[in-house]
């Protein structure tokens, strides 16, 4: 089949055959080339949808057309109390380009707060218990002006330990608290800010899970509820989404919320990396001529260097939708444009899972993609990225490709080392950890100042981690990390490891038999395989 | 040698904290410049002072080489000195010298300690008769520290034994919890100098606070937390 042929069988699905180029995946902070089996299915994302031409005029449509609630003009009044909540620096990844989208969307709403007489606004980072950006990543995230007018007075990041800064709005028929943010509470209109790159994002998690506390945080990030959901990104089957829909009916009943979503594409690569999206077959010269020069240059590259590069290319996202209004009209709209993007049909699951992963995810932007973090890269997220079933059989093996340094980021991330180094070689059972440890960790003294006063990670966070890939783990029947560069990170992970690809796949091989379906997941860009 | 009456709540581990450079910025050299300052009459005053700026060095010096060495050097520049002199002195540094330099974290973080249960400990070679004034502000009420000896009412420029330094506050801690019942295991300890290595070495949660260089990298390498008390919180309150 020539390789004009190879992907007209289905959009976005590629076969690998006799003459198939070498496939580039992720590798940590480098790539890898690798020629895959033949007959291995390679998923794409969908190419970006087209963004829209005027994303100004969007936006102050949205606000001025908004679902379910008057419009955002109508609502204002002089001397009323406003607090915006912005959507912290974890969405998108990477970050994108300025100005980012919550900029062009705040200096709209700002200019119509002012224009009502409006003053008594606070700009809130829903970073919830993710650790709190740091200035400079403040003032990229809302522009210069916007910093300089606010911060770091009315401009701060949520802070979930502020003895006296959350409030109690109840407790759902579950006897789940409801905790948020007093600011918030306070206020007599709230505005929320959010980015949705993929369906977990948004809706009634923006207000409910980012900017509350760790006691309104346990009741659904925890390892039965992950158990209990059919994948994250179809909340319709995720026991996750019903809790968080369930509390934040409770945060409607007491708080005048309007909601401002905004969907981006999935251009995550600027023009410089746009190769990494392509399929191989398709390369031009200049693209195989992109790669290797960019393979060359990182391959000389100390580590910390490596990161800096990576982490300083932003995303090129743009934005393809914007609803404004209240919870649920908001994201269903939200939703239906979000899957428009990322939803691609495949046919049949997989025995063999194959992923590179990269060197970002949304809790180590601008730090180290830890072994924890790899961990919820691969069995988390990679393995949740499905509508209708999992792409991978039940009992099927993931590889992935990984280095799997034994590196962290004291800083962002102190309470991660010791929960892998302590408490991961006593047990990888979170149904324990967390009885035996969570609260330990959440209360520890040093992590909780280290969250408040530091930009580290809250001390409960690793064990919400670890959670995130429980189902995975419960699902797949081996995980085989290829390329690691040391043994006792996959042990402790309960992981095995190959040398390489090709000899992870042989092993998996071992399992499934010659004949075993292997698919490899060409991420990122992000993707929602809907499996039929 | 002295402590304060254990606290009411039973509880079953502890925070241990060095003070000077841990809970506050200034140390035990601010404490003798303030001391000599305030000495009777202008000539003995600006003798005395000029004597201690002087000494400084050598202070540093020792202090990077042996704390105990340090010690015997530093408490010399306090003989003669009377009681009830420094006693009432005490309040006045309190606060002119010492409430102005406690860490903007500091209270934040023996709150959140207290929160969660542990028992307050201050474990200090600094001076008992300095640090009663901080350690009532901060509701702590166990403690130990170094006390000069007296002699008809003046001090000799020697400490009381035990000295409160390096090993020896190891020391006090394993035999303070054993007498407490309390678990090293689950208990706290949060020093800024490599001298306080033993201190650290002896519970389960060491905690390095604005450490110097030495004791960073040791942190780093142990895996230990690293913390700032001296940042400010930059969450408004409302």
């Amino acid at each position: 089949m020539t390789p004009a042929l190879r992907h007209k069988t289905d959009p976005g699905i590629v076969f690998i055959d006799n003459d198939s180029a070498a496939r580039v995946l992720h590798y940590g902070e480098d790539f890898l080339e690798e020629h895959l089996p033949v007959g291995t299915r390679v998923v794409y994302p969908p190419p970006p949808i087209r963004g829209l031409p005027n994303p100004r005029g969007a936006i102050r449509h949205a606000l001025n057309h908004p679902l379910g609630c008057d419009p955002l003009y109508a609502q204002l009044r002089p001397g009323m109390r406003v607090t915006i909540a912005l959507d912290d620096i974890s969405l998108p990844l990477p970050p994108m380009a300025t100005p980012d989208v919550r900029q062009t969307a705040l200096e709209i709403v700002l200019e119509m707060l002012g224009d009502h007489g409006v003053d008594d606004v606070h700009l809130v980072i829903a970073n919830s218990l993710h650790r709190k950006m740091t200035e400079s990543e403040m003032r990229r995230m809302v522009g210069p002006d916007i910093h300089k007018a606010f911060y770091p007075n009315r401009y701060y990041n949520h802070d979930a330990e502020d003895p006296n800064g959350m409030v109690a709005l109840g407790k759902t028929r579950h006897h789940e608290p409801v905790r948020v943010n007093r600011r918030v509470t306070e206020s007599d209109l709230v505005i929320y800010l959010n980015i949705n790159l993929v369906p977990m994002d948004g809706g009634h998690k923006s207000v409910t899970v980012g900017l509350c506390d760790y006691e309104s945080l346990r009741p659904h990030h925890e390892p039965q509820t992950i158990r209990d959901s059919d994948g994250y990104m179809d909340p319709a089957k995720s026991e996750l989404s019903r809790k968080v829909d369930r509390m934040g009916k409770i945060v409607d009943r007491h708080l005048n919320v309007f909601h401002v979503e905004t969907v981006l594409n999935n251009r995550m690569y600027s023009d410089a990396l746009s190769f990494l999206g392509k399929d191989e077959d398709e390369f031009s010269d200049l693209d195989r001529l992109k790669l290797a020069g960019t393979r060359w240059s990182l391959s000389r590259l100390p580590a910390p260097a490596k990161r800096q590069f990576l982490h300083r290319i932003p995303g090129a996202f743009e934005l393809i939708g914007c609803y404004a209004g209240r919870t649920e009209p908001v994201h269903e709209k939200t939703l239906e444009r979000s899957f428009q993007q990322y939803a691609v049909p495949v046919k049949g699951q997989c025995d063999i899972l194959l992923s590179g992963i990269p060197y970002i995810s949304p809790y180590n932007v601008n730090s180290i993609l830890n072994p924890l973090l790899v961990q919820v890269m691969g069995p988390g997220y990679l393995f949740n990225l499905y509508r209708g079933k999992p792409l991978i059989k039940k009992g099927g093996t993931l590889i992935l490709a990984h280095p799997c340094h034994d590196d962290f980021d004291p800083l962002f991330h102190p309470s991660y080392i010791e929960f892998f180094h302590r408490l991961l070689p006593e047990t990888r059972d979170p149904f324990v950890l967390r009885t035996k440890y969570e609260e330990e960790f959440a209360h520890n003294p040093s992590y909780v100042q280290m969250y408040r006063d530091g930009n580290a990670y809250h001390g409960a966070h690793p064990f919400f981690m670890w959670y995130w890939g429980e189902n995975g783990r419960q699902h797949v029947g081996r995980i085989i990390v290829a390329g690691a560069k040391n043994q006792h990170v996959p042990e402790i992970l309960g992981w095995e490891s190959a040398e390489t690809v090709t000899e992870a796949i042989a092993m998996a091989r071992s399992t499934h038999g010659r004949s075993a379906e292997i698919t490899m997941l060409h991420v990122p860009p992000i993707m929602i395989p809907e499996v039929s | 040698m002295s402590r304060g009456e254990p606290a009411n709540r039973p509880a079953k581990a502890a925070a241990f904290y060095d003070l000077d450079g841990t809970l506050i910025r200034t140390n035990l050299v601010h404490v003798l410049g303030y001391y000599a300052r305030n000495d009777q009459g202008l000539l003995r005053s600006l003798k005395t002072t000029a004597s201690t700026l002087a000494g400084i060095p050598l202070f540093l010096a020792t202090d990077f080489y042996s704390r105990k060495l340090f010690n015997d050097l530093f408490f010399k520049w306090y003989r003669g000195q009377s009681y009830d002199r420094l006693r009432s002195l005490a309040e006045d540094l309190y606060r002119d010298v010492i409430r102005p330099g406690i860490f903007p974290g500091t209270r934040a973080l023996i709150e959140q300690s207290r929160r969660s249960g542990l028992r307050q400990v201050v474990v200090t070679g600094a001076l008992e008769v300095s640090v009663r004034p901080l350690l009532d502000d901060l509701g702590i009420t166990e403690f130990v520290a170094n006390r000069l000896e007296f002699v008809d009412g003046r001090a000799t420029g020697r400490l009381a034994p035990p000295v409160m330094a390096s090993a020896s506050k190891a020391l006090w801690i394993r035999e303070y919890a054993e007498r407490e019942g309390l678990s090293l295991n689950d208990s706290y300890a949060y020093a800024d100098s490599m001298s306080d290595l033993p201190m650290l070495s002896v519970v389960g949660h060491p905690t390095a606070a604005n450490p110097d260089v030495r004791l960073r990298s040791t942190a780093r390498h142990h895996d230990w937390p690293v913390i700032d008390l001296s940042q400010p919180n930059l969450t408004p309150a409302l």
